[in-house]
């Protein structure tokens, strides 16, 4: 009698659990509303990246709003290819730099974004969309957004010149970067990137040890100092790196840098700790700083910004509820919460009207504008970082982008970049 | 007769049932990923697409007679001589004090437990909390300049082959003393007197009584400490604010563009190296037949 009760109960569970998997698998919806319901409050989607743009906060917020569970987990740039190329299935959603989509849309690891299921997609930034920004053509020194932005098909493995259905990502994050300063210890404005490489800051110096993000700064730095000249600084010649990493050894052997950081932590420290008085950094850790109360400057420069961007892509696998649950995210990403929370620590996100609902007029004013604050400006996470009166550094988001110079990438010699920048390492 | 044989073959089975665990343990976890690695160090790298199943001998001579692989061994090398170093005479002698200075045997389990407090917390915070101590603006240059000793701080402190040093011989000093611990703790103290009877000094105690007795510890500790620098990657780029580099950061610098197949060779290579230095240790200590002893 008993053991009959507990066969029904097995056999009734396993066919729960069988159409349950049926639903799933399908990838239209199949008329069950209820269990539709049920299972999108049982999904969970994974957020992969890479430390400045995978907050928590993010995906506590987008829980709370959409229903079903969101997960961050943080890698490193090249953990991110290297966990999407080799475990793609670990990852739902991988946010991912412009540049690192030459890497894993060729491996045909993820599916292109249908932009008609993105409801703000023509709200979108046409620095992304269009590779125009202010109405004039954005630079196409090294890997600029535009020319990543489409493929020719879901699963297309190449890139597309100019708009097509498929999108490679949903534009995400971005920013211009420059040199951080701390002026207090500085007694002459700085404007050049050459100035990185000015004997006066010998032992003071510091640039960051990330390969394709340190060697831009390194010709920026070159270029502008006279040392080097280079064709297209987005994508130089063996001939140009070996002179640039020849420079780079020997300043090292001369003492110029105090360190080399790998970390964003490490290149806060080397700041608030007055090791360093001119470096590579990150916006929001230019922000760390200043709520520390040391008076650290993102310092615009003549030769212009070095931009980056991300992007949210999709990964392969996704199918039925688990890619619908993913577009309600997408779709809620650039919905504004998550551009009001990253302008704090100095991004901006691909739809910036959306950001203006969840900033205030000043905070808006401040960081979009180029206004000076009328009251103090926080963190994120609450700290104070500048007082009423102070003007951003680098003036409002449209003169920041007209003046990118040259955009984050992996160039065709990265493989030589590679090697150079191990013997800079070892000498 | 024949029960004989039985009772044999059961003994025998059961001998082998006991060590299956172990072996299966070691082929799953160590015996197969090595062999993997090894394949794939002999595979063909293709920019951005990664591991090409083509036997190759590049990637072997590349690392080979590239001078940045000589220069960041030598570096290494020279990281491993000298915490080996510096450790052992720390290890040492904090280990022979505990054995035979301290009587109370509870004192000295106590003291025992006292070196560990440093392991727990990580390895990261023991590392990152030197920074404060060393930095330009830290504890040390702060009191040299506050004192008007020096006027200038001293750079050398932190982001230098000595905070490396330093943080080395802070995270792995331990792994010295326990096992000369251990290798002390087991010898006969009336060994001892035996030998100050018989004439022998202080330091001839030591020297000709203690530290051949100890060997086996010594021999273990400096293969954990060996182990441990040559395969550290971390410790090197954050105490050296990036300025050294070691044998593994080439490894992860390969990692960064998939090319799997200079990292294994690489992989390859430092194992190899790291064996003829375990092996060169157990030739001069026996440690099988002292630990049975």
């Amino acid at each position: 009698m008993k053991a009959e009760k507990l066969l029904k109960k097995s056999v009734s569970r396993r066919a729960v659990l069988k159409g349950g998997a049926a639903i799933a698998g399908a990838t239209a919806v199949t008329g069950f509303p209820t269990v539709w319901a049920q299972n999108l409050k049982d999904v969970t989607i994974n957020h992969t990246g890479m430390s400045y743009s995978t907050l928590a906060d993010i995906a506590r917020q987008a829980t709370l709003d959409l229903g079903f569970k969101v997960e961050m987990s943080v890698v490193d740039h090249p953990g991110l290819t290297n966990r999407m190329i080799q475990d793609p299935n670990s990852i739902d959603i991988a946010d991912a730099e412009i540049w690192q989509t030459k890497v894993f849309v060729p491996a045909g690891v993820t599916q292109a974004v249908d932009p008609k299921k993105i409801a703000l997609w023509d709200k979108i930034t046409p620095l992304y969309t269009q590779g125009t920004f202010a109405g004039k053509p954005v630079s196409r020194e090294g890997d600029s957004p535009f020319e990543f932005m489409y493929r020719d098909a879901i699963d297309g493995t190449s890139f597309h010149d100019g708009p097509t259905e498929w999108a490679t990502f949903l534009p995400g994050v971005y920013n211009a970067d420059t040199l951080g300063i701390r002026p207090d210890l500085i007694n002459r404005p700085i404007t050049k990137w050459g100035d990185l490489l000015s004997d006066e800051f010998k032992g003071k110096a510091a640039i960051q040890n990330i390969p394709t993000i340190g060697i831009m700064d390194a010709i920026m730095a070159c270029e502008s100092a006279g040392f080097v000249k280079y064709g297209d600084k987005g994508n130089p010649t063996q001939d140009e790196l070996s002179q640039t990493i020849a420079k780079l050894i020997e300043l090292k052997k001369a003492g110029h840098w105090r360190a080399l950081w790998n970390t964003f932590d490490e290149s806060v420290n080397l700041m608030a700790a007055g090791e360093v008085v001119i470096q590579s950094m990150w916006s929001p850790a230019v922000t760390a700083v200043r709520t520390q109360g040391i008076n650290c400057v993102y310092q615009p420069l003549e030769e212009g910004y070095r931009g980056w961007g991300n992007g949210l892509a999709l990964m392969s696998h996704l199918e039925g509820i688990k890619l619908d649950a993913a577009y309600e995210y997408l779709n809620w990403y650039i919905s504004g919460w998550v551009g009001g929370f990253i302008a704090k620590q100095g991004y901006y996100i691909s739809v910036p009207e959306m950001a203006k609902n969840f900033l205030n007029e000043n905070e808006w004013g401040f960081f979009y504008e180029g206004k000076a604050a009328t009251a103090d400006i926080t963190s994120p996470t609450g700290e104070k970082t500048n007082s009423a009166g102070e003007i951003r550094d680098g003036g409002s988001y449209e003169e920041r982008f007209s003046k990118v110079g040259v955009w984050n990438n992996l160039m065709d010699e990265a493989e030589f970049l590679f090697a150079k920048w191990n013997e800079f390492n070892a000498a | 007769m024949n029960a004989g044989t039985d009772a044999n073959r059961k003994s025998l089975l059961s001998t082998y049932l006991q060590v299956t665990p172990l072996t299966v343990v070691m082929l799953l976890f160590f015996v197969v990923p090595v062999a993997l690695v090894v394949l794939v160090s002999f595979f063909r790298y293709q920019m951005l697409v990664g591991i090409v199943p083509q036997f190759t001998f590049k990637n072997y001579i590349d690392l080979l007679t590239n001078p940045t692989t000589w220069s960041l061994y030598g570096s290494t090398l020279k990281f491993t001589v000298i915490v080996l170093v510096i450790t052992f005479v720390l290890g040492f002698w904090i280990a022979y004090f505990l054995v035979f200075h301290v009587r109370n045997l509870l004192t000295a389990i106590g003291l025992f437990l006292v070196c560990t407090v440093p392991f727990w917390t990580s390895n990261i915070i023991r590392m990152i909390s030197w920074r404060p101590v060393l930095g330009r603006e830290g504890l040390i240059n702060t009191a040299l300049i506050d004192t008007g000793i020096i006027a200038e701080p001293l750079d050398w402190l932190l982001y230098s082959d000595f905070s490396v040093v330093v943080a080395y011989v802070h995270l792995f000093t331990l792994f010295m003393i326990v096992p000369i611990f251990n290798s002390m703790a087991r010898i006969d103290k009336s060994l001892l007197e035996a030998a100050i009877d018989a004439g022998a000094t202080r330091w001839g105690v030591v020297w000709n009584v203690v530290l051949p007795l100890s060997k086996t510890g010594i021999a273990l500790g400096a293969l954990f400490v060996v182990t441990l620098v040559m395969g550290d990657f971390f410790v090197v780029s954050v105490m050296s604010g990036g300025l050294s580099g070691s044998a593994t950061s080439g490894m992860f610098n390969d990692l960064q563009f998939l090319n799997y197949p200079r990292a294994a060779a690489n992989a390859v290579i430092l194992l190899v190296v790291v064996m003829l230095i375990a092996f060169s240790i157990f030739r001069l200590v026996d440690v099988r037949k002292e630990l049975v002893r």
